[in-house]
């Protein structure tokens, strides 16, 4: 038959659809295709169910809030963090003013009529703007926090996901490898490395490292020599969770290679768990690097951080207690914060509570 | 007991040896990278006296031969002596001390488990009631505060505002304070750990079969739900040592109290080697051991864990 010369089908009882047939749907028709609920992605999914949740909400404002203030306050503050400002003219009338107090200088300058910027949170024992010092160690403490968070994140990324998706005997030895670090003590190492690097570097920096100091230079290599097990682990049972499955398959069966199926279809579906583990991973960086701090192993003078700003106001704490709240309520209020948005980002990406 | 769980106590048991082993080992050749020997801080020491002490303590020996050395006194409890207080050897000390931590360790352990499992259990007996938003808050709160805040805070509050307890730890009473600012942060993990998981068991079928035989409330809290939702706070035994050990450095600082804490961060600051890490070993030890109980107890407790 003439029809037969070009057949339509390859196959007989091929399933192709033949195109030509097909015709474009009316208006009419699109619009009886009813549709449940939008599409949205998981990750934008789990963001509207965040920004829901209020306290989460009110936190992140506050920790924007703080961010910003402490990038962009000691801009425009008229007095330094290191600046003592009685040391000019040997003034001790400005070392431990109250708050809103003004040293002898100022308050004659002050009636001559002109305007003096006030010493918010008051003054320390050697005369620096208290509340300067204040903002300058919330940037230091985030700083170290958010940093060391993400070392952690780093090389827990790329450990936990070699070990997880190579699998056999490499998972086994690398997962001894994290069992043996996870299980040393972390604190008293660090409190340990601390001690002997802060010598060791001493003499050594120069420049930015110099300016850091060789105990935040301590924490950080602490921090990623024994912090990143935890993440290590996490990311671990998630790729080993991941890899089985089908879309993996597809992606191997069409020849991606490992490294495009780790970034590009792994990593990406183990965000959720980074994200909440950053959010909590930074707290307690701020905790151990004030812990440290605390017991004089923290940042070098004077660069202040919320921990070492707490402990040198130890020593005047029944004179001057307000030295040691501010500092105390700074770091409970960041820490409260992350922890109530981890908590608020746990609930969003977790798709049992989806309604 | 099975096979099975058997080899797997005899595994988690060769880790902690082993990793009592590395905190050994790494804390003696980190101590030795610290330039500078132990005495040369000492102001009028000469050169003789010196090379006399470095011989006197072992230090002119290659490194090697000093670990050897180290680790075989180790291992018969024998830390060497201080470098710093002569005449006292270092198990000396760290055992003076380690009365009034243990006392104070034991009873912020003990007031965590007790009053974080009873606030826990109220919490989710009646959730969403005023008094578990009030829990709830409390433990949120205290969750996010550093030891060393909480301590300074209750004196501040207790010695100087309300002066009732004495500020300093070695007076009678004066253990009330650092116990509680030891005992705060703990208590608040043991209750949201036991309200959750009393909620996650609260909510199983077995709980309703229970409650619709007739079972009274209080059997159905206490017997069927309480004994499977401690399960998960028995794993939190080994990090809540761990947080006491550290937590009581700033703790026994604070209030003075004369206890390993202490002896710990004056010999951070003496420079004193052996002192450093007799104390170490032993602490890390300590939490080694506590980890490995409160794993082993956790696989007897429930056998349904699966040991891989």
């Amino acid at each position: 038959m003439e029809e037969n010369k070009k057949p339509k089908f390859k196959n007989v009882l091929s399933f192709q659809i033949d195109t030509s047939k097909l015709i474009p749907a009316s208006d009419e028709e699109k619009q009886q295709v009813s549709r449940m609920r939008e599409s949205r992605t998981f990750f934008r999914d789990a963001m509207r169910r965040f920004v829901k949740n209020k306290v989460a909400l009110v936190c992140s404002v506050i920790i924007i809030l703080i961010i910003l203030s402490v990038i962009i306050l000691p801009m425009v503050w008229p007095y330094k963090y290191s600046q003592q400002l009685g040391i000019k003219d040997s003034d001790a009338s400005y070392n431990n003013l109250a708050p809103f107090e003004y040293g002898a200088t100022e308050k004659a300058k002050m009636e001559a009529g002109e305007f003096v910027f006030p010493h918010i949170f008051g003054t320390d024992s050697v005369g620096r703007d208290y509340f300067i010092r204040v903002v300058y160690g919330t940037r230091v403490s985030l700083g170290v926090g958010f940093f060391a968070a993400l070392l952690v994140l780093i090389i827990g990324l790329v450990y936990g996901s070699i070990s997880g998706y190579v699998g056999g005997k490499v998972d086994i030895v690398m997962m001894r490898v994290v069992d043996i670090i996870y299980s040393l003590p972390d604190m008293l190492m660090i409190i340990l490395l601390s001690v002997v690097l802060n010598k060791v570097f001493e003499k050594s920096l120069t420049g930015v490292l110099a300016n850091l100091g060789g105990n935040m230079i301590s924490l950080f290599l602490v921090f990623g020599l024994l912090y990143w097990v935890g993440m290590a682990r996490l990311i671990r049972g998630q790729i080993l969770s991941l890899k089985n499955q089908e879309y993996i398959l597809a992606a191997k069966s069409i020849g991606a290679s490992s490294g495009r199926i780790i970034f590009k279809h792994l990593i990406p579906n183990c965000m959720s768990v980074i994200i909440i583990t950053m959010a909590l991973q930074i707290p307690s960086a701020i905790f151990t690097e004030s812990f440290l701090s605390f017991l004089g192993l923290g940042v070098n003078a004077p660069m202040p951080s919320l921990g070492s700003l707490a402990s040198a106001a130890r020593g005047g704490i029944f004179s001057y207690p307000h030295r040691l709240l501010i500092p105390s309520l700074v770091i409970f209020l960041i820490v409260l914060s992350l922890n109530l948005i981890g908590d608020g980002l746990r609930d969003a990406f977790d798709p049992k509570l989806k309604k | 007991m099975t096979s099975k769980t058997l080899f797997y106590i005899f595994k988690r048991l060769l880790l902690a040896l082993l990793t009592i082993f590395l905190v050994i080992t790494i804390t003696f050749f980190v101590m030795n990278v610290i330039p500078g020997g132990p005495f040369n801080s000492e102001k009028g020491v000469s050169q003789r006296t010196k090379e006399a002490l470095d011989k006197k303590y072992g230090l002119d020996k290659p490194l090697i031969v000093q670990y050897f050395n180290y680790l075989g006194g180790v291992l018969k409890l024998d830390f060497g002596e201080s470098l710093k207080r002569t005449g006292s050897s270092v198990g000396q000390i760290l055992l003076e001390g380690l009365g009034n931590s243990a006392k104070l360790g034991l009873c912020a352990a003990g007031i965590a488990i007790v009053f974080g499992i009873l606030f826990g259990t109220v919490a989710a007996v009646f959730r969403g009631k005023w008094i578990d938003k009030v829990i709830m808050i409390f433990t949120t709160g205290s969750v996010a505060m550093p030891s060393f805040v909480i301590g300074t805070l209750l004196l501040i509050i207790f010695c100087l505002l309300v002066p009732i307890l004495p500020p300093n730890g070695a007076e009678p009473g004066g253990l009330v304070l650092p116990v509680i600012s030891l005992a705060l942060y703990p208590t608040s993990y043991i209750t949201r750990l036991t309200r959750s998981s009393m909620l996650d068991v609260l909510g199983q079928d077995f709980i309703r079969t229970a409650k619709a035989k007739g079972v009274s409330r209080g059997k159905v809290i206490f017997k069927h739900t309480l004994r499977n939702a401690l399960i998960p706070v028995i794993t939190y035994i080994g990090p809540m040592i761990a947080y006491i050990v550290t937590g009581s450095l700033v703790v026994e600082q604070i209030f003075s109290v004369p206890g390993l804490g202490r002896e710990f961060t004056s010999s951070i600051i003496n420079r004193d080697y052996t002192l450093i890490m007799g104390t170490t070993i032993v602490l890390a030890t300590l939490v080694v051991i506590m980890n490995l109980v409160s794993d082993i107890l956790y696989t007897v407790v429930d056998p349904r864990i699966d040991l891989n």
